[in-house]
């Protein structure tokens, strides 16, 4: 009985980590909406944090517009656009493709394409080096 | 000899743009909203909650928009440069007390004095989000035809007002008595 106590206890304490203490719908469809919205949103303040994980008063704001904007039935786009037009690509935490940020989005493709091509080169000079190396008799000698 | 150049060149050109990076600001973010007419607001007053302040008063010329909180040290810093900027009566300073309750911005008004020509109250934050205010203080300046044409995120200095706004109050003045 004591175990089973300290074990509600225990999980009634991971609630004290929720930002909002109750759900901002009871229809689940309009909460997953909201949740995927306020995942997408950065704090501006923090920085690091989406606005679903910031407890910071600008953020309980933005959540707080998003939940009303949902009420209101407007469609996500309409909800992103809302806020990019008050604070700019930099509150999406996907910032979108366009001609500015395709350097952005090429990067991981670029690097990891100029890594592979940097190793083939290597390995391919290398394979064509005589087999025995003289400073070292113990390579290819076996 | 080019296994020594890449190296080196692609080594300088990172040193290159971690200079730049340094003295680069990363905490004032560019204004979706410069160029945009300045969003509408009508607030109670700070001073007689009876009263409203809004946009619409001060229509036709150009004022200077300051976002403000009794919560936010940098207001507090740049408090005496709007009450000398007031003194110069240039333009209007409408204020906007930001997530603030009335008693506490009316103490601080009649405290360290008040630069603004009307101080509005935003006591939930709706105003300062279409405003896209994210850190107080932030100062926005609108020309005569109600478009946001320079904002300045963080405090006030005299030297920021004489080289950012003042030409640009005077371009505007300029502009629409022709």
């Amino acid at each position: 009985m004591r175990a089973l106590l300290c074990t509600l206890l225990l999980f009634a304490g991971s609630f004290a980590f929720a930002i909002d203490t109750a759900p901002a719908f009871d229809d689940p469809a309009l909460q997953q909406r909201y949740d995927h919205l306020t995942h997408l949103l950065r704090c501006l303040q923090c920085r690091s944090e989406s606005i679903a994980d910031s407890n910071v008063d600008l953020a309980a704001d933005l959540r707080r517009q998003v939940k009303e904007l949902i009420a209101a039935g407007r469609s996500d786009d309409d909800i992103l656009k809302f806020m990019t037009d008050r604070y700019g690509d930099y509150v999406l935490y996907n910032p979108p493709v366009k001609p500015l940020t395709w350097i952005l989005w090429a990067a991981p493709i670029l690097l990891l394409g100029g890594g592979i091509a940097t190793a083939w080169i290597v390995i391919a000079r290398k394979s064509h080096l005589p087999d025995t190396d003289p400073a070292d008799p113990g390579l290819g000698a076996s | 000899m080019w296994r020594y150049i890449v190296p080196i060149g692609i080594f300088a050109a990172l040193i290159g743009f971690f200079f730049l990076g340094l003295g680069r600001d990363l905490q004032t973010l560019p204004s979706p909203l410069i160029g945009k007419p300045a969003p509408q607001f009508s607030l109670p007053a700070v001073e007689d909650p009876s009263r409203t302040v809004a946009t619409g008063d001060f229509a036709g010329r150009p004022y200077v928009v300051n976002i403000w909180g009794t919560w936010c040290v940098g207001c507090r810093e740049e408090h005496p440069v709007l009450l000398e900027i007031a003194r110069r009566n240039v333009v209007p300073i409408v204020g906007i007390a930001w997530r603030d309750d009335a008693q506490t911005a009316q103490a601080w008004l009649q405290q360290l004095g008040n630069p603004y020509t009307a101080t509005g109250l935003d006591a939930d934050g709706r105003v300062g989000i279409d405003w896209g205010a994210y850190g107080a203080p932030e100062t926005f300046l609108v020309d005569a035809k109600g478009v946001i044409i320079h904002k300045l995120t963080g405090p006030m200095s005299l030297s920021i007002w004489e080289r950012e706004f003042v030409p640009r109050i005077n371009a505007s003045m300029a502009g629409s008595a022709e």
